[in-house]
């Protein structure tokens, strides 16, 4: 059905008027987003909460961190399919990389390995970026503060 | 596929089509050609102009023919603003009018135009006590539709017109939601201008007519040759013509017994809707509103992706105009009607047609129930999760 219509598309994706097209990695990771979920809150080292001032999508998200390493990542979002699809790769991305590597993803990463996203949709891939720094900052906070502990 | 976006567009009706054959074929004659060929063309536009007015109670010479609503919208609020700027500079429109309206509006006020938008209420009905406080002596004209493309909520009309005519001042309604869906008697409605647009109506795209009452000062907006009485130059469009009489004609005969099949799906669609899903909300349903046309808003999720949500699942609906579709912006529509951002974000309309059937809808609440509940799943956004 999808791919009936999309023909018709071939490549001018979002190249003029209003047009929502997403390409099939995208609508995949909208219709089976990757780690959607909550973690415990006694397995939880970081969480990140952030809106996106331009269209009202929310993020939240949750990492478990083990040897610098993020070992388990979960999100949740409220937002468009670009804003559930860039969510779920970012998180795709970010699970068993270092916190330096994790930190290093950028919005061009999580649209690339998304295989593009249309124009005026690129802002919500910072949603996913803007969440993991915050939970990274917020897990580095947690261990500066249990560290200042007797 | 199961089409639920009439509002956005229709397709095409077989009676339509053959109607519009010929001058597709044979009688491709230009209507201002000095011989019989063009007179057989001219003809054809004439016969149309006069079916249409019949349909729609007016007189033939009230009808004047263009290439879209958008175009007829334009030529009605900047033809009266560029013939009467003279005798003043202010224009009242409302806050729920289509962009076509509310964006000609926009323009005309960096023209030096002075706009009100008058504000609606929680039903997403214009109030006519706002109305009479506002105009001046320096109001030229009065933009109000007859029902909102995104809701269905019908305007007073009437009443607005009352108060227009009383106070001297021309008043414009955009009924190109209307046509067809209520009984538009356009010298009965008391409004100076309004559109018909031949593809909400089973027409083809890129024709429409706007009616102007006798004796409406208007300038042209597109300048050129001497077609329709000088106020629209261009070669008519002289299939989409034939096509838009065949189209009024059809809407105007099967209006009653179409209308009624219609209220009693959108019900059920609505009675279904509520029974499956909770946290739903039906924006403007106790307003009255055209038969075809639902608007819903679901908490905790967004609009596009319940629609292409639907789509993956073959149903294609939208979430407010076919013509913001992909603005990060909520409906302006539900926003004058107090309903949050958050909230107006999770909504969608659903607009059925002549092709809807009773199956459609109780996919559709399916299918609806079903997507809602996974992006729910997938929410960062809880709301309360009592049963309503």
């Amino acid at each position: 059905m999808v791919d009936q219509f999309n023909d018709d598309f071939g490549d001018l994706e979002a190249s003029f008027g209003p047009i929502l097209y997403y390409n099939e990695i995208v609508i995949e990771h909208f219709t089976h987003p990757r780690n959607v979920g909550e973690l415990d809150e006694s397995e939880t080292d970081g969480f990140g909460l952030v809106g996106d001032p331009f269209c009202g999508d929310q993020m939240k998200l949750w990492i478990a961190v083990g040897k610098d390493k993020i070992t388990k990542i979960a999100f949740k979002s409220f937002g468009c399919p670009g804003a559930i699809a860039t969510s779920s790769m970012l998180t795709a991305l970010a699970e068993g990389k270092t916190i330096e590597e994790a930190r290093r993803i950028t919005d061009d990463d999580v649209i690339e390995a998304l295989g593009g996203i249309p124009e005026r949709k690129r802002h919500c891939s910072l949603l996913g970026v803007r969440a993991l720094h915050a939970a990274i900052d917020d897990w580095e906070r947690r261990r500066a503060g249990s560290a200042d502990q007797p | 596929m199961i089409y639920l976006d009439h509002n956005a567009t229709t397709p095409l009706h077989p009676r339509v089509f053959e109607a519009m054959l010929p001058y597709l074929r044979e009688r491709w004659g230009n209507p201002s050609s000095p011989y019989r060929f063009g007179n057989q063309a001219r003809a054809a536009v004439e016969r149309s102009r006069r079916r249409i007015a019949e349909c729609l109670s007016c007189s033939p010479t009230e009808i004047l023919f263009c290439s879209s609503g958008t175009e007829a919208d334009n030529l009605a609020l900047r033809g009266v603003a560029h013939a009467l700027g003279a005798r003043g500079n202010h224009i009242v429109t409302t806050a729920i009018e289509h962009h076509a309206v509310l964006n000609t509006c926009k323009a005309l006020e960096s023209e030096g135009f002075r706009i009100t938008y008058l504000p609606v209420n929680e039903d997403g009905i214009v109030q006519i006590e706002t109305l009479a406080s506002v105009l001046d002596d320096q109001t030229i004209l009065v933009s109000v539709m007859h029902a909102n493309n995104e809701t269905g909520v019908i305007q007073p009309i009437k009443e607005i017109a009352d108060i227009a005519r009383k106070r001297g001042v021309l008043l414009h309604s955009d009924t190109v939601q209307t046509v067809g869906k209520l009984n538009v008697q356009l010298a009965d409605l008391g409004v100076d201008l309004a559109p018909v647009s031949a593809h909400k109506i089973y027409g083809p795209k890129g024709i429409a007519a706007l009616y102007v009452r006798e004796g409406t000062p208007l300038a042209p907006v597109i300048t050129g040759g001497a077609q329709e009485g000088g106020l629209r130059a261009g070669t008519e469009n002289v299939a989409g013509i034939v096509g838009l009489a065949e189209a009024v004609a059809l809407a105007v005969e099967h209006r009653e017994t179409e209308g009624k099949r219609l209220a009693i799906l959108r019900d059920r669609l609505e009675k279904g809707v509520r029974e499956s899903i909770r946290e739903v909300r039906i924006n403007g349903a106790r307003a009255p509103r055209v038969p075809n046309t639902s608007n819903m808003s679901f908490s905790g999720v967004d609009g596009e992706s319940i629609v292409l949500g639907l789509d993956l699942c073959g149903i294609c609906l939208s979430t407010g105009s076919a013509c913001s579709t992909g603005d990060p912006e909520p409906s302006h529509v539900l926003m004058a009607m107090g309903i949050n951002a958050r909230e107006a974000q999770g909504s969608i309309r659903i607009s059925l047609g002549r092709d809807t059937e009773r199956d459609d809808i109780d996919a559709t609440v399916q299918a609806l129930a079903a997507t809602v509940e996974r992006l729910r799943a997938v929410s960062s956004i809880q709301g309360s999760t009592e049963p309503q």
